[in-house]
């Protein structure tokens, strides 16, 4: 056994914990579902594609199979965010704004929502 | 509003291959019966679903296009991992300096899956979240809105991507 490759495989994959950490600790911190969605996408994205790969580096032979996991999660992960943040926005979900544009409501007037 | 998201023209031999490849990387073997199993299956869904979309449908199939496919998947690496330092310092800095807005930005691309990928990459970035897509227009959620007028907005958030998927898909 290779001990390099195992303390490599673990690092990495406390890495994509700490990132998958920091992404939950964004879906409180964050004031609304957009900037949620923001925090919830990006985070567990990088997270999980670092555990997949510290996997790897620990289990070589399931490389193969993990980086297809990877790419799968690559394509439905903002996908299904995208269909999210549309429906919020769709259903007026109340937004914070930081006093910067909103083109969206300027272009959808029927969709006018709150603020939060 | 046009709502069907499929491609214009049937990409049955692109879907066929798409599921071909995955089914004999998952499987992670080349005999005869896996083969002909992935062949038959995968040209029944092909057959069945015309309009459906993969990789392939609009890949511009040249030297130039592999190449800038290759270039567009290291800068979008690049762009991901940017992404997440960034959220994560935001999430940790106890100010939560955010300035959150909506931007709409423009994309020269035609082709349908070029924009779904252009679309992913920009979810998958910096502080944006692709919000709605009305043909051209791409309305964007913008963690920090610095540049909110759409020549600013596009040139910030669309244009690296939009280099090399022009050349893959156009």
């Amino acid at each position: 056994m290779s001990g390099l490759l195992e303390i490599l495989g673990a690092a990495v994959l406390f890495a994509g914990t700490v990132f998958l950490a920091l992404g939950a600790l964004g879906l409180i911190r964050m004031p609304d579902s957009f900037n949620r969605i923001q925090a919830g996408t990006k985070a567990t994205t990088l997270g999980t594609l670092l555990v997949l790969l510290g996997a790897g580096l620990l289990a070589p032979t399931f490389a193969f199979k993990l980086v297809l996991i990877g790419v799968f999660l690559l394509f439905t992960n903002p996908l299904s965010s995208q269909v999210l943040a549309r429906a919020a926005a769709r259903i007026h979900a109340p937004k914070v704004l930081g006093g910067a544009v909103d083109r969206f409501d300027e272009d959808h007037p029927d969709a006018k929502g709150g603020r939060a | 509003m046009n709502v069907a998201y499929t491609t214009s023209r049937p990409h049955r031999t692109g879907v066929f291959f798409a599921l071909l490849l995955f089914w004999v990387l998952l499987s992670g073997s080349l005999a005869p019966t896996t083969l002909g199993i992935g062949v038959i299956v995968g040209a029944i869904i092909a057959w069945l679903l015309p309009g459906a979309m993969s990789f392939f449908s609009d890949f511009r199939f040249s030297g130039r296009a592999v190449r800038a496919a290759i270039a567009y998947f290291g800068y979008f690496l690049l762009a991901l991992v940017k992404a997440n330092l960034r959220v994560a310092g935001l999430v940790l800095s106890p100010a939560l300096p955010i300035n959150p807005g909506f931007v709409k930005v423009r994309t020269r691309l035609k082709s349908p899956m070029g924009r779904l990928l252009l679309a992913n990459s920009i979810t998958l970035t910096p502080g944006t979240l692709t919000v709605e897509i009305e043909g051209e227009w791409l309305y964007v959620h913008w963690v920090t809105a610095d540049a909110p007028d759409i020549e600013g907005a596009t040139h910030e958030i669309v244009e690296g991507f939009e280099r090399y998927l022009e050349v893959m898909y156009g």
